[in-house]
């Protein structure tokens, strides 16, 4: 397949959730040509994933899906970038095209996923991330009457059973492997944040008669086609709850495949950036949960300043530091309080997958000293994922760090990568900075 | 739900919200998304296009992200071995 069109943009945006949208719109609000490219069929990212049904959106993903139809912006949706031909070039593939990208000035905004751990039964069909089963039900998963057992770390377990029990499943109980005192820590440290308390406070109404667990954590799935009930060790004692899901997710791990694959620094697992969000690549700013988790209000502000200092409006940039420095410390403090204790270590017993893409086993990584030695020897971290779920794993397990990242960067049609030799016989792509 | 869309997932007609993705009717109708390389059934884990469980077969062409994929009418869905 031949490129299908090139496209050149002032500020082009990599992602389409609230980071990206903010920074689109403040570069396109300075009256350059910008690019929204994102691999979902909507914008919006995964927080305001649109749903099937009538959810209403709330206040603030309205204005901003407002601003951005008012704003003079270009959004190439359904269309994942894989590939840095040349230096201000990206491809991105659609379902059955290639479109070339070329931009001035890049803006990363590609978001986090979920960090998945392994313990007995975790491949079971119906076990899924918490975020997981949430965008499942948007996208029209009846759930009224299931019963979901939601278990794992971090605040988007109870944003999910909120969100969940709206849609009328049943939910016997929320596992938060933090211990009471870490949680009391962040609740008083929350209290400094007039937005987060309201949220916390609307979370609490709709959690009522919900049970909340915390020092508790799954240790096994049970089910022979898919999960019937999961065992759950709670207070240092197994308990185990028949359910039809189990949504699990371990707090989330940022997506710094693309900026590590185009030579952004990356620092203790997060994309390296200046007070302007500039990445160690001048021209590539990186805004959101890449730069350090810390939730919509923190993207969306990243997302402003990115986006205007994209477009050279520096000093409108700056008005926004103040906010954007003071969320921070609240980003700070949910990394220390939902930090993940070691018994979640000693989860997976010798025959379970770590690598689900190659199912490779927790006994088969016990020889292997490194990621690269694990990748060679047993193939695990090899499969399709290329390890974006495994890796975060074994870096919890074992302590190993990923290797470079290389092209393409998602599995890509064979006629993408061949548009690689139709081009003239300049440079092939360089291979990123190791991670 | 708004109106529905017909389409096929093992052989086996199933009716799905307008809008549900290829992954949704799978999981509906209890149907593995694929077998894994040592023959164990897998559905959807991350629901956005990361992990690559959902991967279904879809009108004969292979490795489809079922979550990332509207059901359309007609649609002849299978389990990706």
């Amino acid at each position: 397949m031949n490129r299908d069109s090139t496209t050149r943009f002032d500020v082009l945006v990599v992602g389409g959730g609230p980071a990206g949208m903010a920074a689109a719109i403040r570069a396109a609000e300075c009256g350059l040509s910008v690019g929204v490219v994102d691999d979902n069929a909507k914008l919006g990212g995964q927080i305001w994933r649109a749903g099937v049904s009538s959810d209403s959106h709330d206040k603030d993903a309205a204005k901003w899906h407002n601003l951005l139809r008012t704003a003079s912006v270009t959004m190439l949706c359904g269309k994942r970038v894989f590939h840095q031909p040349e230096r201000g070039v990206l491809w991105a593939e659609g379902s059955d095209d290639l479109v070339e990208l070329r931009y001035k000035n890049l803006v990363l905004a590609t978001g986090a996923r979920e960090r998945f751990l392994p313990f007995p039964g975790w491949t079971l069909p119906n076990v899924m991330g918490a975020g997981g089963l949430q965008a499942m039900v948007k996208s029209g998963l009846p759930i009224a009457g299931k019963r979901v057992v939601i278990a794992g770390t971090g605040p988007l377990l109870l944003a999910v059973a909120a969100y969940l029990r709206q849609h009328e499943a049943v939910i016997p109980i929320v596992c938060e492997q933090a211990s009471w005192s870490a949680l009391l820590r962040f609740a008083g440290s929350v209290v400094k944040w007039p937005a987060k308390v309201a949220q916390t406070l609307q979370l609490k109404k709709e959690m009522a008669g919900v049970p909340f667990a915390a020092n508790s954590w799954p240790v096994a799935a049970q089910g022979e086609d898919k999960i019937e009930s999961v065992t759950i060790s709670r207070k240092g004692r197994l308990q185990t709850i028949e359910c039809d899901y189990l949504a699990c997710g371990f707090h989330l791990v940022p997506n710094i495949e693309l900026p590590s694959l185009l030579g952004c620094e990356i620092r203790v697992g997060y994309v390296k950036v200046d007070e302007f969000q500039q990445t160690s690549m001048p021209g590539i700013f990186c805004a959101g949960e890449p730069t350090g988790i810390g939730g919509l209000e923190l993207s969306l502000v990243e997302g402003e300043i990115a986006g205007l200092a994209a477009a050279d409006s520096k000093s409108q940039a700056q008005a926004l530091f103040k906010t954007r420095d003071k969320l921070r410390s609240f980003a700070r403090s949910l990394d220390h309080a939902f930090s993940l204790r070691s018994e979640l270590r000693s989860l997976a017993s010798p025959a379970t997958l770590i690598c689900r893409c190659e199912d490779v086993s927790y006994a088969r990584l016990e020889e292997p000293t490194s990621w690269r030695a694990a990748k060679l020897q047993t193939r695990c971290g090899m499969g399709p994922c290329q390890g974006r779920i495994c890796g975060p794993v074994t870096q919890f397990l074992f302590d190993w760090n990923p290797d470079s990242v290389r092209p393409p960067i998602f599995p890509s049609r064979l006629e993408s990568l061949g548009a690689e030799a139709q081009k003239e016989p300049e440079q092939v792509v360089g291979t990123g900075g190791r991670g | 739900m708004s109106s529905a869309v017909t389409l096929t997932v093992n052989g086996a007609e199933i009716s799905v919200p307008q809008g549900a993705t290829v992954a949704v009717a799978m999981t509906m109708a209890g149907q593995p998304c694929r077998i894994s390389v040592g023959g164990a059934a897998r559905g959807p884990l991350c629901g956005m296009g990361i992990c690559f469980e959902c991967r279904v077969m879809i009108d004969g062409k292979s490795h489809c992200r079922s979550c990332q994929i509207l059901c359309e009418p007609g649609m002849d869905v299978k389990t990706d071995e």
